[in-house]
């Protein structure tokens, strides 16, 4: 029981709290090996919001999984880098360990609350067993403090509705139990996969607000998976934009809305519909993203890239550098995208 | 609101039938879940609403099921005649007088008595207890055997679900009769073997028959439970795999093992009186259903003593369908689709 009840003692050197450096994964499928991530470093601080931006299959879930370690293996394997959370390499450390970094240290939300959580309990009971898994706490001491943090996560008549079943909430409800579930041990990162994708629109904006005003109460770092624009602009520090498993951009929130580095981006924001351009045709990226078992050679995304010339098609994928400070693009043309001409 | 919701959904299942299509019908079917499930959160004020499972969902459908109440009522009388025999007999059905042998039934005698001159009523009654009880620890040994291996093999994977698997197919391809003759044969009874030791025996053999296909459902339910996100997440909440098997695996993926378990309860008491009546299960002096009608069947005894035979089988049938009733009528209080 004390050996439940005790905290992993990681604290955080230097004010990061995580530190992910040149991460690999790749899946081994019976169709070839599946690069899925392919060189990933970024690093979050105290009370910082990191967005993670990409299509669906451009990595951003499996960097989450891979710094869970929940990836399922096979056929999923690691293949290098670190995940340093507080100095301490995730990624070499035993199982045992490494479960009580989950929940306690670094804890997760999913994109489906309602398949998220367990059918046959009800959610009151669910969010009351963290407490007496990782707490040891009696079930009524863990019971009170299931409610206080239904509470917290603004759910009302919370000391009503703890014996409520999943299926009695509605879907932002059930998020904000996810939620309550993902910070009842404090921890001091939240990854938030797609927290809002099964979520209507005003009901996103206040699961946003809630993520934010949970993050100015206990300072923990914030990491939002996404592939909507939209939902992060408001609430995220820095944005990261993956495609086909690379940081292609990462800077912070202002600057890579108002003029983006990589064409990508470039591609992304100007396929979002604007208020003030009626009447015209949508942008959109053309041609797919490539099989992540068959790249393109050089810069994954040179077959779609207006500005790709023959550099692009060299072998070896560009670089994440510094264009300006502070701020990440990997492209061999970045000056050209920045000064080119507005649509 | 419930009546006007119910209306749409009826309506829309009659549409989709009239287009047409099992595809258009599961769509229909998905819609009324989705419609009930809009009643369940929307109808009603929040506080105060009844919480339901999966649990109180079948439990409120079983209550409406006179399945049910016909199967449950005889169970509650079965297995009140198992453990007091003597609330429905004052007669001990070991005191026989081989005078009397033979008589058909009468006021004294209500179902007759038998070649040794014991009362027919008083052995039956009495006889429950060895058919109810070997057919529930029979399904108790077959549900803990097979969950556990079903489990394991379902959750872990590998080469242990293989192993597992393979073993299962392996007392599976063995048929339950022929299994329970050559296991019972080979551990013949002595004249002075304690009772309990005669029926433990018999569901031993039971067990090490039966287990491989729950196992199989056990495995099967725990490999649909296993994809569903609630397992991915209580893994990134920190829970250990024990803690995952037992809140989220097992719970979920139990439903199907316990219907079916109700069913066999029924079919294990009748291969109880199958091996009772070819004289290898139990035996004299242990006073069971199958031993009765093992006496009854004897050479000329059916024609010349039915009643002998009729009061047993009666009972015994009325058991076997008590048992198999209950078992349909939980599948049918646990079938999403009624919902």
């Amino acid at each position: 029981m004390s050996r439940k009840s005790t905290r992993l003692d990681l604290r955080p050197t230097d004010g990061k709290v995580l530190d992910v450096n040149d991460l690999h994964v790749e899946f081994r499928t019976r169709d070839g090996v599946a690069k899925a991530i392919n060189g990933v470093t970024f690093s979050l601080s105290h009370s910082e919001t990191l967005a993670i931006l990409g299509e669906s299959g451009s990595g951003k879930s499996v960097t989450a999984q891979a710094i869970m370690g929940i990836l399922d293996t096979p056929p999923a394997y690691v293949t290098g880098g670190q995940v340093n959370y507080c100095g301490t390499d995730l990624l070499k450390m035993e199982e045992k360990d490494m479960r009580r970094v989950r929940g306690d240290h670094i804890a997760m939300i999913f994109q489906d609350a309602l398949s998220s959580l367990n059918p046959v309990f009800p959610v009151g009971w669910q969010i009351a067993e963290m407490f007496r898994v990782h707490r040891g706490m009696n079930r009524s001491d863990a019971q009170a403090e299931a409610v206080k943090l239904m509470e917290r996560v603004r759910i009302p008549a919370a000391k009503e509705r703890a014996g409520n079943y999943p299926h009695q909430f509605s879907g932002g409800m059930r998020q904000r139990i996810m939620i309550a579930m993902a910070i009842a041990l404090n921890p001091r990162v939240l990854i938030a996969d797609e927290p809002t994708t099964a979520l209507d629109v005003t009901v996103q904006a206040q699961i946003m607000t809630l993520l934010k005003e949970l993050q100015e109460e206990s300072g923990m770092g914030l990491i939002l998976i996404t592939h909507d624009l939209g939902v992060v602009a408001d609430v995220a520090d820095d944005i990261a934009v993956m495609y086909c498993g690379r940081f292609v951009e990462h800077c912070d929130v202002h600057r890579l809305y108002a003029n983006p580095a990589h064409p990508y981006t470039v591609g992304l924001i100007d396929s979002i519909p604007r208020l003030d351009q009626k009447g015209e045709q949508l942008y959109a990226i053309g041609g797919l993203p490539p099989s992540l078992t068959n790249l393109p050679t050089g810069c994954s995304f040179n077959p779609r890239c207006r500005f790709a010339t023959d550099k692009c098609r060299t072998p070896g994928a560009p670089p994440l550098i510094e264009v300006e400070d502070g701020r990440f693009a990997a492209c061999y043309h970045t000056e050209e995208v920045l000064n080119r001409e507005r649509v | 609101m419930t009546d006007q919701l119910n209306t749409t959904a009826r309506r829309t299942t009659g549409e989709s039938e009239a287009i047409g299509g099992s595809g258009a019908e599961a769509g229909a079917a998905t819609l009324a879940s989705d419609l009930s499930g809009i009643d369940a959160t929307v109808g009603g004020p929040v506080v105060g609403t009844r919480p339901r499972s999966l649990w109180t969902d079948a439990w409120h459908d079983l209550r409406r099921d006179p399945l049910f109440w016909i199967s449950a009522v005889l169970i509650v009388v079965f297995i009140v005649m198992a453990l007091f025999p003597g609330v429905f007999t004052g007669k001990d059905p070991r005191a026989c007088d081989l005078a009397a042998a033979r008589h058909l039934p009468s006021p004294v005698h209500w179902f007759g008595t038998d070649i040794q001159g014991c009362d027919v009523y008083a052995r039956t009654i009495y006889g429950a207890r060895s058919s109810i009880l070997v057919g529930i620890l029979a399904t108790m040994g077959t549900a803990i055997i097979g969950s556990a291996f079903g489990l394991v093999a379902g959750f872990r994977g590998g080469w242990l679900d293989a192993l597992l698997s393979r073993t299962g197919d392996i007392f599976y391809a063995i048929p339950l009769l022929l299994g329970g003759i050559i296991i019972l044969y080979t551990f013949p009874n002595q004249v002075g073997t304690p009772y309990i030791v005669v029926v433990l025996k018999v569901v031993a053999a039971l067990a090490i028959l039966g287990w491989p296909s729950i196992a199989r459902l056990m495995r099967s339910s725990v490999l649909q439970v296993m994809p569903n996100d609630y397992i991915q997440a209580a893994k990134a909440l920190g829970a250990r795999p024990g803690r995952i098997i037992l809140s989220h695996v097992l719970p979920n993926a139990m439903a199907p093992v316990m219907v079916v378990s109700a069913i066999n309860l029924g079919s294990y008491i009748a291969i109880e009186a199958t091996l009772s009546y070819l004289g290898i299960g139990l035996q004299e002096p242990a006073i069971s259903w199958g031993v009765s009608i093992s006496d009854a069947s004897g050479l000329g005894y059916v024609r010349s003593a039915p009643h002998m035979l009729l009061f047993p089988s009666l009972f015994l049938s009325l058991a076997v369908l008590a048992f198999i009733f209950l078992g349909e009528a939980a599948q049918n209080a646990f079938d999403p689709k009624r919902h």
